[in-house]
């Protein structure tokens, strides 16, 4: 049984299944509009901002990217489920701050640290997905309690613990740079550094979008979003499916807080308010639906790509900072009209 | 397609009350291979109540359900379908923005590979997609096109044919041709009469439609008010009689009696 393009097949219908034009098919993928978005605003800085145009240059962009684009894919996957999660930002920040606190008030490691953040995370998620289902309130509800929640306990905990609104340098630990190494070391190419964050990132984006298109699970995340009765009558697990979801955007913050709490030691209890809207922004940018069951990883990478760039472009160009919030909030509008349209077009069959 | 003798499914004087209120009373059905067996009725005439004990979203309280021959008592739709028991409500359980053969395996993917190699078999599940829904005369560019895309008609078929892909041997159709157009309805028609004749399946078509039910069906049973008003094979009946028992039947004629003095003379038999 193949199915792959064959032109002398027109004979067998079934054969017809996959001679659709290139251009056609690529437009009709979610992330279409994010590409044409990511290159344009790259030629944009290239002619505006000579720095931009250095090889250095570029892997800070990526860098960049990185930071927003690590939570932003997991939220992505949440978004097709068809949920928000606002506590996402501040979130990274918990995570940070629990590992950072476990380690040198309670368990004296490191390593005891990391672990123990990793399941506060999860524990935050599951939490999350939990009371969504119980309660049937919206996510946005739902989430926007438990982020303000968070921000609240970050900052009076740490004060509690530490007296002060960060929490003391852990570089002198044992285990440290074993632990720098894993999260948040640099290595050269060609004469430029590149943060491991990267190449995490990149893989944590082709391993979801592989999960996405390639398994069963994928299948159900599109479907619980789309239309999760119509999903819960052929056997979908949904709230299971939900509940995965929201852990696995707590994995994707404690392995973000893990990069930041080893690249700079100490932890802003303050730090994160307003990063799950560059998160949810990076994924509807990427042809993410704000009422699920569509869109995709590799969209939310170039929204995270397109927010990288700008971070770092204005700053090339040597405006003032400030005009990064204002180009976040312009594209995030052209990109959902244009979404809009791409997906229209597309879904009226040819 | 051998057809067995045992019928599928026989109802004998299925009855179900909701305290006082007889919402189903001494009901006989039989539901053979390659049969389409129509059920109409006015709204309220317990049609969903019957459709429901069959498909085992409750359970009957009077009478015997008896399936390949053994008496039954099912407490979830799960266990008619693993008998090969199915229902097609009108909501169809599809998912709009998902392509039509990621919706055709939804809940029962294939897979291949194993440990965290494991994947979705794409090429045999759009192999498979292709061919079912070409056997009932649909023929799609492009599976990978949202079901949303499609047809109200197509869209039934596409929710039949996987029924039948996953084993059903009796369909139960809730209105499929309620919200569609002429040439809509046509082809979920076809396909129907199709899925019985050529594939064995003993179907149930519920319907407010006398038309629609006279072309396909092979066996005719009106409900009115909990209680079997006509029930009769296809060789019995005219599409005016059955027009006239779905118009009211004998509570028409006490109606009409009533306006106009005179009783109508029920068409002939």
């Amino acid at each position: 049984m193949t199915t792959t393009s064959d032109q002398a097949g027109l004979a067998q219908p079934r054969r017809q299944v996959q001679t659709q034009v290139l251009w056609k098919r690529v437009l009709k993928r979610p992330e279409a509009g994010a590409l044409g978005g990511a290159i344009l605003v790259f030629i944009f800085f290239w002619v505006i901002a000579p720095p931009f145009r250095q090889f250095a240059a570029f892997t800070t962009v990526l860098y960049q990217a990185a930071t927003i684009g690590i939570p932003a894919v997991a939220v992505a996957l949440l978004m097709i489920g068809g949920e928000f999660d606002l506590s996402a930002g501040v979130a990274v920040t918990t995570s940070s701050l629990a590992a950072s606190m476990f380690a040198t008030q309670v368990a004296g490691s490191l390593w005891a640290g990391v672990v123990f953040a990793m399941f506060f995370s999860l524990g935050i998620g599951a939490l999350n997905g939990l009371l969504l289902i119980r309660t049937k309130l919206h996510s946005f509800l739902v989430t926007l309690g438990t982020f303000l929640m968070l921000q609240g306990l970050n900052i009076a905990i740490t004060k509690l613990i530490t007296g002060n609104v960060a929490t003391g340098d852990i570089s002198g630990m044992a285990g440290f740079n074993t632990l720098q190494a894993i999260f948040a070391s640099n290595f050269m190419i060609g004469g430029a550094q590149i943060s491991i964050a990267i190449v995490y990132w990149l893989i944590f984006v082709a391993l979801a979008t592989w999960v996405l298109l390639r398994t069963k699970i994928g299948n159900w995340i599109f479907a619980v979003g789309g239309q999760g009765d119509s999903a819960r009558a052929v056997g979908v697990p949904v709230n299971r499916v939900k509940i995965g979801l929201f852990m696995l955007v707590g994995f994707s913050c404690w392995f973000l807080a893990m990069h930041l709490l080893f690249a700079y030691d100490t932890v802003q209890s303050g730090a994160g308010i307003g990063n799950e809207l560059l998160y949810i922004a990076a994924s509807v940018v990427g042809g993410c639906l704000l009422t699920g069951g569509y869109g995709s990883a590799v969209g939310s990478a170039l929204g995270a790509f397109i927010f990288g760039m700008t971070t770092e472009g204005v700053i090339y160009a040597d405006w003032d900072p400030d005009w990064f919030q204002f180009f976040v909030g312009a594209m995030l509008l052209l990109a959902t009209v244009v979404n809009t349209w791409i997906r229209m077009r597309a879904t009226k069959g040819k | 397609m051998t057809r067995t003798e045992t019928p599928i499914i026989q109802l004998k004087d299925i009855g179900k009350s909701y305290g006082n209120i007889n919402a189903l009373r001494g009901v006989n059905l039989t539901v053979r291979q390659g049969e389409v067996t129509c059920i109409l009725g006015d709204n309220g005439a317990g049609k969903s109540t019957l459709i429901s004990i069959i498909a085992g979203l409750f359970p009957h309280d009077a009478g015997e359900y008896l399936v390949d021959g053994e008496p039954r008592q099912f407490s979830s739709p799960r266990e008619a379908l693993d008998l090969g028991i199915a229902a097609v409500y009108q909501t169809l359980a599809l998912v709009p923005l998902l392509p039509v053969w990621r919706n055709f395996f939804l809940g029962s993917e294939l897979v291949k590979g194993s440990g965290p190699f494991r994947r979705l078999a794409t090429a045999t599940m759009l192999a498979q997609t292709q061919d079912e829904l070409q056997r009932m005369g649909i023929n799609l560019e492009n599976l990978e096109q949202p079901v949303g895309t499609l047809s109200g008609g197509q869209r039934q078929v596409v929710a039949i044919a996987r029924a039948v892909h996953f084993g059903a041997r009796v369909l139960i159709l809730d209105e499929p041709t309620a919200a569609l157009g002429v040439a809509q309805s046509g082809l979920v028609l076809c396909y129907i009469s199709q899925a019985a004749r050529d594939q064995g399946i003993g179907v149930i078509f519920i319907t407010h439609n006398p038309h629609h039910a006279y072309l396909v069906g092979d066996h005719f049973m009106v409900l009115a008010r909990g209680e079997v008003d006509l029930d009769t094979p296809r060789s019995e009946l005219t599409l005016e009689n059955l027009m006239f028992h779905m118009a009211g039947g004998k509570g028409l004629s006490t109606l009409q009696h009533e306006i106009h003095g005179d009783g109508p003379v029920a068409p002939g038999t």
